[in-house]
């Protein structure tokens, strides 16, 4: 099914089943631990050996010479796998590193060899008794010496600019130019990416933590050198990814090679949590700068965003601006990406990739401004709202209700009782502060494919390639198949994340919940279609419901549709122009009331409040739980994440979750959340946009503008750490 | 993890001659840090002599009025004895700011004493540590420093000691009870307890080989008002950056002892003098002699900072 016209009314407006707020179809076996994860895959690959991955000690240089004479001699080890012995491996277009090191070392804890053995304890101690001489070679570590030496992507819209952002910014009555810095950002999903591996007669089967299965094989073929054909790749249950699953790690490639070594025998590894850090990808640390110039009345005339980032030759920046393009009005603008190089671990998505720190820089600076002009903050984000693409102005929005959330989101949020003037709200030793910023994420939308059948019993069976990373997409599927077909949920069975089922979107940029549910809209339409053809039914007054199907006063019941064959149908949905014709986003407005110690300095959150539109929302229950995940992934970027470079060995130190703090439950107070009634027919037939990531955009800004409202300390350096607070309190 | 071999001790006698009879032995109690350390091979014991069956788990009164803690009494059921909670309440509340409940279970008294260093570059076995591995020199001098040592460091190791609860021992004038092979006692004031690391610090208590805590002693109630003031970076499940567990009496007299500064909890009696003329007196009397880097310097202000909150606090 093409989509390149708005949607109009179809059966997805009854909302009978989609809209409410349901529980999730897989809870139950997450919560009592039989939905099976890539690592315990003892059912369908029994007997499985266990892989440890050895990592480079060095950042950069080159393997010299590899001793695996005692590793093999120890107990229960049955083969190590080097570059020296893996045989010929591709580098998948996806990767800017190798997933395995050898002779040259890119990255520290690069995969330098598998040690497969009996037991996940015999492989872990072979491991140790590797011994892996280096040379280790000088390698660029520090983004700031580097940001000089950055230069212009080759790919992507590095620049962007639209009048003159010069002249306007110099005649620009009330002016900021202020400097940002982001820190590396690990993922730190729950699931360390795992695998189980077995090859029968050439052909792999991959049991793996994945967030894009077609991708996935795509990683795998470019990497063993195989014909997609010969890959199977089942990921039914994904324990979180956050963007570091999106491609294939080491994992999936060194638990491969361990089980080809063994001749085939199923081989399970999960990197170990300090692996997790240095090994895969993180969210890279930028440098930006913002300056935005305004007239006395708030309106904005120039602005300007520009971001450096670094990543390993071949890769590719933060994009940080992306908001900035489209969040606000002004008729003078530029963007600029810089990338330089760094030889630390690949950079690459995390959560909200771009506007997840990109929105740290300028809704900061837009608090900042609005200071300046003396102005409330919210007003100053309602006086510089868009309709259309402030780059292109014969663009406009899908839908954008920015200003409706920032309305509605200070109405629940109490945002009338703030007392501008900072350090003047105290309880007891706590400097009590409150501060909002502006929510913004792109709603991408992917080809997404689904097989959708009935059996005999009236049982519809839904069969795709999407992913559930915890996000809630055997629900939101289960809901849209059951609207779609006239059943309740219980006559649904969801079928995911196996490379045999139909491509999917995957997970990945919030997209997968909206187009995922369009590709089964578009295979439930087919199927409709061909349950009509069957029944001699005009198509187009032919009702689902109760089990049933309906034209005019002919019923049949789904099941004697079916018949014993049973019925089924395939589609995918295409995207065509429309997110071109029009800009399409999601928006929403952050709203935290914030403690900093008078004493200590420590900041904590006493509140969250938040407003999101982004259509119709499928599950209001799986919606919420993203958005309050993503607050609470906003709490850490804002307080507390930050993945320390040694720039003097290159690597992550603080490699574990004792030392990478993440929120705890301490850290996470009341969370309110609100959805703005809205469909967006340009966005897709679900009339739905993404969720997963929204959540995510602006909330640290909102604590940071928090922060100086209770106490007067501006850190502009992020995580805001105690250390920063009280160098400049009083 | 190496291979190892294990056994249950059945008195304290035996497994102190266990530990001196066996190469490469180790006590194991809670192992909530010992099998972390173990598993990256920080820690390689070659045998385990497993002590919790060892009975060392009451908490009874002493003779002068004190308390004496079993080797292993759990964390959980330190912090929430009502002895405990009455008579030394910063004992109580440090211990329940540390780790998280699950860990505060498994846990026990002399296992917390004997926690190692936090310090990224000694749980990293790629870079150097003198505290690993004596003479490979010290990467955290140089490198990722924020959270480590100002006082009382050398040139050969900045760690800290990370312990909550051995800080409020040590404000608690504690004694360490300890056993040998050759059942001779030995009762180690728990300021003399800990080392400072100077050119040797992978020594880090002044227990000789194959010696088993078997116990803590408290002196008797000091009365006064209870202070643990932790901070961190998270509300919770975080190491402290400082934290200062203080007694402090009618007239603003009284004790105080500092974590994360050192590689002890770290006291100065001479400087609790000061305590009446104010945070900034007592402050400057504590850290005299620190040694900061650009990341750590931070912790001079918040000491002081934190001592005048907990001044307030006790006046509240």
């Amino acid at each position: 099914m093409k989509f390149d016209t708005p949607a109009t009314a179809n059966p997805t407006d009854r909302m009978k089943v989609l809209g409410k707020p349901l529980d999730r179809v897989d809870g139950k076996l997450k919560t009592t631990g039989t939905a099976h994860y890539a690592y315990e895959r003892n059912d369908a690959a029994p007997n499985a050996a266990y892989g440890y991955i050895v990592g480079s000690a060095i950042a950069k240089g080159r393997i010299e010479s590899i001793d695996d004479a005692d590793a093999k001699a120890a107990p229960g080890v049955l083969a190590v796998v080097t570059y020296q012995n893996a045989g010929k491996l591709g580098k998948a277009k996806n990767h800017t590193a190798r997933m395995l090191a050898g002779p040259d070392v890119q990255h520290y804890d690069q995969a330098v060899a598998v040690v497969v053995a009996e037991t996940f304890e015999q492989a872990r101690a072979g491991a140790k008794l590797l011994r892996v001489n280096y040379a280790r070679t000088a390698g660029r570590f520090d983004l700031a010496a580097s940001q000089s030496s950055a230069t212009k992507p080759k790919s992507g819209t590095p620049d962007t600019a639209v009048g003159d952002f010069a002249g306007a910014f110099a005649k620009a009555p009330v002016k900021l130019d202020e400097r940002y810095t982001t820190p590396d950002q690990s993922h730190m999903m729950m699931e360390p990416h795992s695998t189980t591996a077995a090859w029968k007669d050439g052909k792999l089967a991959l049991w793996t933590s994945n967030q894009m299965i077609n991708w996935a094989v795509g990683d795998m073929s470019e990497t063993l050198l195989l014909p997609k054909e010969s890959i199977h790749v089942m990921s039914p249950y994904v324990g979180g990814g956050f963007g570091s699953k999106l491609w294939v790690r080491s994992d999936a490639v060194m638990a491969a090679l361990g089980s080809r070594a063994i001749g085939g025998r199923p081989v399970k590894l999960a990197l170990a949590r300090p692996q997790v850090m240095n090994n895969t990808t993180h969210r890279p640390a930028t440098i930006q700068r913002l300056r935005i110039g305004a007239q006395k009345d708030g309106k904005i005339t120039a602005i300007a965003h520009e971001s450096w980032s670094g990543d390993l030759p071949g890769g590719g920046p933060e994009t940080a601006p992306n908001a900035t393009r489209l969040l606000y009005a002004g008729a003078n603008r530029m963007t600029a990406t810089r990338l330089a190089v760094l030889d630390l671990p690949e950079g690459n998505a995390m959560r909200a990739p771009g506007e997840a720190v990109g929105l740290l820089a300028l809704e900061a600076a837009m608090d900042e401004l609005a200071e300046k002009l003396k102005m409330d903050p919210v007003q100053l984000r309602i006086i510089n709202d868009t309709q259309v693409d402030p780059e292109k102005p014969t663009r406009q929005f899908s839908q954008r209700d920015l200003v409706g959330c920032l309305k509605a989101g200070a109405e629940r949020f109490g945002w009338n009782k703030r007392n501008p003037v900072p350090g003047q709200v105290r309880d007891g030793r706590w400097l009590i502060g409150m501060g909002m910023a502006s929510a913004f994420r792109d709603n991408v939308t992917m080809k997404s494919g689904a097989r959708v059948g009935i059996d005999k019993k009236g049982v519809v069976t839904v069969a795709t390639d999407m992913t559930d990373i915890g996000t809630g997409s055997y629900t939101i599927i289960a809901q849209t198949a059951a609207e779609m077909m006239g059943v309740p949920m219980d006559k649904v069975i969801v079928l995911l994340g196996d490379s045999s089922f139909p491509a999917s979107s995957g997970s990945g940029g919030q997209w997968g919940g909206n187009s995922s549910t369009a590709g089964v809209y578009a295979a439930c339409m087919a199927l409709r279609e061909r349950v009509a053809q069957k029944l001699g039914f005009n198509s187009t007054d032919v009702v689902f419901e109760d089990g049933k199907v309906k034209s005019g006063n002919r019923s049949v019941s789904l099941s004697e549709a079916a018949g014993d064959a049973g019925l089924s149908a395939e589609d995918s949905i295409e995207f065509g122009d429309l997110t071109k014709t029009y800009a399409q986003a999601t928006f929403g407005a952050h709203f935290v009331e914030v403690g900093v110690d008078s004493a200590t300095g420590e900041i904590r959150v006493r509140r969250m409040s938040g407003a999101f539109a982004a259509g119709r929302i499928l599950n209001p229950k799986s919606a919420r739980s993203q958005v309050i995940g993503a607050m609470t992934m906003g709490v850490g970027a804002a307080l507390m994440e930050d993945a320390i470079v040694d720039t003097r060995f290159g690597y992550f130190v603080n490699h574990d979750l004792a030392e990478y703090h993440v929120p705890a439950h301490a850290d996470i107070p009341m969370q309110d959340v609100f959805f703005m009634d809205e469909l967006d027919e340009k966005s897709s037939p679900m009339k739905a946009k993404g969720i997963g990531e929204l959540g995510l955009c602006g909330v640290g800004a909102a604590i940071a503008n928090a922060v100086y409202n209770a106490c007067g300390v501006r850190i502009r350096e992020y995580p805001l750490t105690l250390d920063k607070v009280i160098g400049k309190m009083a | 993890m190496k291979a190892f071999t294990y056994e249950r001790a059945t008195s304290a006698k035996e497994a102190a001659s266990a530990a001196v009879r066996t190469p490469g032995a180790k006590f194991i109690a809670g192992g909530t840090n010992l099998l972390d350390l173990m598993k990256l091979q920080i820690e390689t014991p070659q045998h385990l002599i497993d002590v919790n069956g060892l009975g060392l788990d009451k908490i009874t009164p002493t003779a002068d009025g004190g308390l004496r803690v079993g080797a292993l009494v759990r964390n959980t059921d330190l912090a929430a004895d009502a002895r405990v909670r009455k008579d030394y309440g910063v004992l109580s509340r440090a211990l329940v700011s540390g780790a998280s409940g699950q860990l505060r279970n498994k846990a026990t008294t002399a296992g917390n004493l004997l926690q190692r260093t936090r310090c990224p570059y000694f749980y990293d076995t790629t870079k150097p540590c003198n505290k690993r591995q004596p003479g490979s020199g010290c990467a955290a001098i140089g490198g990722f420093n924020r959270n480590l040592a100002v006082m009382g460091t050398s040139d050969a190791c900045i760690a800290t000691h990370p312990s909550d609860m051995a800080v409020a021992m040590r404000v608690l004038d504690a004694t360490v009870e300890t056993v040998n092979a050759a059942s001779q006692t030995r009762a180690i004031p728990i300021a003399d307890f800990h080392r400072l690391p100077g050119a040797t610090p992978n020594i880090e208590t002044s227990l000789a080989h194959g010696e088993l805590i078997t116990a803590v002693t408290l002196p008797k109630p000091i009365g006064g008002t209870h202070i643990y003031q932790k901070v961190r970076d998270r509300a919770s499940y975080a190491f402290a950056l400082i934290s200062v567990a203080a007694v402090i009496q009618p007239g603003g007299r009284g004790r105080l002892a500092f974590g994360g500064l050192a590689h002890k909890p770290w006291r100065v009696e001479s400087a609790e003098a000061q305590m009446p003329n104010g945070a900034k007196a007592t402050a400057s009397a504590v850290l005299a002699g620190a040694r900061t880097t650009s990341q750590n310097a931070f912790k001079l202000p918040l000491v002081e900072r934190t001592i005048g909150a907990v001044f307030e606090e006790a006046k509240a």
